[in-house]
């Protein structure tokens, strides 16, 4: 148990012990991650984040070497593991933080990503359960709950309107956090957390859906869904599993980097080939894509589901393309 | 909403049109487009002040072209982008057919594009004072501070383009960022690379941006990127006599003209 109080000072602790801390900030209305060394600017009345926490273990925008041609050869100067920082992500959805099992599989599904687990080693993820959800929360539909500890290191439980935070030691890093100030801890009593969370009715049964989109490959039901998506990459870039991305040169004369970049398949020229080709030419086979993906192709592949029922693709899509209406729309048909 | 939803059956049909491109009810309290290709579906259109997305962006996509030839629920913003669309070439008068909007919710029906034209006369693009008070206060900076305050804004950016599908003018299939040979603007979302899409979008829009505000609207991040195109239209006041939309005035940045006052020209 911690007293609201003692957060801000555990905040302070961590960052004096040079951490690089993530938390959720107010900007133009929208709550996004950034750094922050100020307690007082986190945001603290939202729902879910605008985007995901991904960014901070799978950034929009990432060195993999530099590279400098030479006479003979190129000399490479790869990813240094040493220069990733020991981070905090503060304030993590249990929907958000179950999103780093997906991520994982993806990124040590047969090569292991140095730089993916580099620096979710080097994460502590301090998770915040809900109290309160919205039309577009579905985690108990994808297999979590909104006070779900899985992904975090310590999960923090507001109860009710007390100033007592139920504190869920995780893992080791959440071991090592209390070690830094445990005497801002104090056991708890028998606390029934359950009667503090969100309500989030079960909406729809994903093995069920699953199943079913394994024969809908060819179904008209795509185009129907998709005819308004615009297709941008909004709801893959907030996404807290989405993992796709483009491997770019920039360079400048001998000079050069190798950047990996975030990439959607929601974007027409994700899967268009040299030769002019293009498999998925229309909307309605890209947006198909997305939920076999995350239904069919990830639970078929890596034994996880792509998706936890966070919603922040709904919340951020311009056209209300809102991903619990189309699974139980699929769910609803009869075959 | 009678009015407009008999019109749409009536269309439909009469196998006029084949698909009417409108608004619905969404989640929540959002709206929604819809697309429309069978009379008995009509009651699904709906209309009021939600509805603000601009549906001329479905009017080009091949999706939707595909389908047969549109009736479009059109108010005031929608309608501008045709006109525009039209000046490009991009629409004729037997493309489509434009069931206005007027601002107090009739139905007006447009029968050819000139009447859009002159119907549009009335109502001035006007940039709202909140923002024309954010650009002087972006004008009175010293170069430093208002380079502070673009990194600011758009240092969030993650380039999904939302702004740029959103966009009815962005009809390009294929935009010049995803051209990597050369390469003109880099892929990452980095400094650099964000700074070079939002100016590169702003200066492709100058001179034909009607000020919808879809791509502000489509921002999942909030980045009031189109400040940067009501700047263009301020600035434009000044040296070409402001935008309108307009079927023949051709446009700011790509007309040719041989008595332009810029020597370069000659």
């Amino acid at each position: 148990m911690v007293k609201k109080a003692s957060l801000e000072k555990l905040f302070a602790a961590l960052k004096h012990q040079g951490k690089t801390m993530f938390a959720p900030l107010l900007k133009n209305g929208k709550v996004l991650y950034d750094i922050t060394d100020n307690f007082s600017e986190i945001a603290s009345d939202y729902i879910q984040t605008t985007q995901s926490a991904k960014a901070v273990v799978f950034p929009r925008t990432e060195k993999l070497f530099n590279y400098t041609k030479e006479k003979e050869g190129v000399t490479i100067k790869d990813f240094d593991p040493q220069s990733v920082p020991e981070t905090v992500l503060w304030g993590v959805r249990p929907c958000d933080a179950a999103g780093f099992a997906p991520l994982s599989a993806i990124f040590n599904w047969d090569y292991k990503d140095n730089l993916f687990n580099t620096r979710l080693k080097n994460t502590t993820v301090i998770g915040f359960s809900c109290n309160k959800a919205d039309e577009y929360c579905f985690c108990t539909s994808v297999g979590g709950n909104p006070g779900s500890a899985a992904g975090s290191d310590i999960l923090f439980t507001k109860l009710g309107d007390t100033e007592d935070y139920l504190a869920e030691i995780i893992t080791e890093k959440g071991q090592a956090v209390v070690a830094i100030a445990p005497e801002l801890f104090e056991p708890a009593n028998d606390v029934e957390k359950e009667k503090y969370l969100a309500n989030v009715p079960v909406k729809f049964n994903r093995e069920e859906i699953s199943k079913k989109l394994a024969a809908f490959f060819e179904s008209d039901l795509w185009a129907e869904q998709s005819m308004r998506c615009l297709g941008c990459g909004a709801c893959a870039y907030v996404c807290p599993t989405c993992a796709c991305f483009d491997i770019q040169d920039e360079s400048h004369g001998k000079n050069g980097t190798r950047v990996r970049c975030w990439d959607s398949c929601g974007l027409s020229m994700f899967t268009l080939h040299t030769s002019g080709h293009n498999p998925r030419e229309v909307q309605s086979q890209r947006w198909r894509q997305r939920l076999l993906h995350k239904f069919s192709y990830m639970p078929d592949r890596l034994s996880v589901y792509g998706c936890t029922g966070c919603g922040c693709c709904s919340r951020a899509c311009p056209v209300d393309m809102n991903i619990l209406e189309h699974l139980i729309s699929i769910q609803e048909i009869k075959k | 909403m009678d009015e407009l939803r008999n019109r749409a059956k009536e269309l439909l049909e009469s196998n006029t049109v084949q698909l009417i491109i409108g608004y619905e009810q969404g989640n929540g309290n959002k709206t929604r487009a819809v697309f429309i290709e069978k009379p008995d579906h009509v009651s699904k259109l709906i209309f009021d002040s939600r509805c603000i997305q601009n549906l001329a962006v479905y009017l080009t996509k091949a999706e939707v072209k595909k389908k047969g030839k549109p009736a479009i629920v059109a108010p005031v913003p929608v309608l501008r982008s045709i006109i525009q669309l039209a000046a490009e070439n991009q629409l004729t008068n037997s493309s489509l057919v434009v069931l206005g909007i007027t601002p107090d919710s009739k139905l007006i029906e447009f029968k050819k594009l000139e009447e859009i034209e002159n119907f549009l006369e009335q109502f001035k693009i006007e940039i709202e004072a909140r923002d024309k008070e954010i650009l002087e206060k972006l004008d009175q900076m010293t170069p430093e501070e208002r380079w502070k305050f673009w990194i600011d804004e758009l240092s969030p950016c993650f380039k999904c383009y939302a702004c740029r599908a959103a966009c009815p003018l962005c009809y390009c299939t294929r935009c010049t960022v995803d051209d990597n040979q050369p390469q003109w603007v880099p892929v990452a979302s980095h400094q650099l690379g964000n700074l070079e899409w939002h100016i590169m979008r702003a200066m492709h829009l100058a001179g034909r941006c009607t000020d919808c505000g879809a791509c502000a609207d489509a921002c999942p991040i909030a980045i009031p990127l189109n400040l940067l195109t009501k700047k263009m239209m301020e600035d434009m006041k000044g040296y070409f006599g402001g935008y309108k939309p307009s079927l023949k005035s051709g446009n700011l940045m790509s007309t040719f003209k041989p008595d332009d006052k810029e020597t370069f020209i000659h």
